[in-house]
């Protein structure tokens, strides 16, 4: 009984101690001079979004979709007007074999 | 072409001139900053993408079903819109992401089933290129699983974990960050509208071309 009573007077202390080094260790590490840097990395190639300008992707971003959609309005009234050329050449070629 | 065709062009035409001014004036977002607004013709473009597959899968089924040779010119012309919104959908988001997310790309479920989505829709135009007699029928069964991807596209980003914005921002945007959205999406809805009259007129001419070389070479 008295045995264990001490035991577990011995590990009150122990967890006492182990707390007060927990709490005490950020205030320590606070108060500690920063580590020297040991390289210097450029700012150009650090993958942080807020070192990515945004007026180019933005501007990007508009003039591709813009190219893209004028692209296939172009192209499609390409495709439109070629196939109704054709239409109208062999609408007037079986007009003049009626005819013939 | 109908009657309110140029009328609508015209209206379209002016909405794009105007978008950029409304979206100049709308606010930079807290966190992202001036590269938010990619949103702004990125969303349109994906709900377009969105809408696209599902007018080919509809129009497929009901050629499937009917075999009118008028719902497969719809598909067909739907399907090309497909992967035409799906190109601007998956350029501009990566764009954005670059600067909102840090990278261009990553493997969640909203951008590899976008990814997928815009993936059918190249299959059933080289299916319908390059299928020879019969792939009207087997583009139209690969135009299904399109349409049964679109609601995959939607919730994805509500049901599994992404860093893509969910749904929800939507409905959530301030009147000034709203209007401007909007505006893009009518005037991205008048296009797609547009854009179908005249691919479908083209399946028409082609259609009348193909009956016209009959009657000629007989």
């Amino acid at each position: 009984m008295v045995r264990s009573m001490l035991l577990m007077r011995t590990f009150a202390r122990v967890a006492v101690l182990v707390l007060c080094c927990a709490a005490a260790a950020p205030a320590a590490a606070h108060g500690q001079p920063p580590q020297p840097q040991d390289e210097f990395v450029p700012v150009g190639n650090s993958p942080a979004p807020e070192q990515i300008p945004a007026a180019p992707l933005l501007i990007g971003a508009y003039v591709i979709v813009l190219a893209g959609l004028f692209t296939y309005v172009f192209s499609l009234s390409r495709r439109l007007g070629a196939v109704q050329r054709d239409v109208e050449r062999l609408e007037g070629d079986l007009r003049r074999k009626g005819r013939a | 072409m109908p009657k309110w065709f140029s009328p609508a062009a015209i209206l379209c035409g002016l909405m794009f001139v105007v978008s950029p001014v409304l979206i100049a004036r709308a606010p930079d977002e807290a966190a992202m900053g001036m590269v938010y607004k990619i949103y702004y013709y990125h969303m349109p473009s994906a709900w377009m993408f969105l809408l696209a597959p599902l007018v080919c899968g509809v129009s497929s089924a009901f050629f499937l079903a009917r075999g009118r040779p008028e719902d497969d010119r719809r598909a067909w012309a739907a399907a090309e819109l497909t992967v035409l919104f799906g190109a601007l959908t998956l350029i501009t988001g990566p764009l954005w992401a670059r600067r909102a997310w840090g990278t261009w790309w990553v493997w969640d479920a909203r951008l590899t089933s976008s990814l997928v989505g815009w993936m059918i829709g190249w299959a059933y135009l080289i299916l319908r290129r390059y299928g020879g007699p019969g792939s009207d029928k087997l583009a139209a069964g690969v135009a299904l699983f399109g349409a049964a991807n679109v609601p995959f596209i939607y919730i994805s980003v509500n049901y599994w974990r992404t860093i893509h914005p969910p749904t929800t921002v939507v409905p959530r945007l301030p009147v000034d960050m709203g209007v401007p959205l909007w505006f893009c999406v009518f005037a991205f809805l008048l296009l797609f509208m547009l854009l179908m009259t005249m691919r479908l007129r083209l399946e028409v001419a082609r259609a009348r071309l193909d009956a016209l070389y009959v009657a000629h070479d007989e």
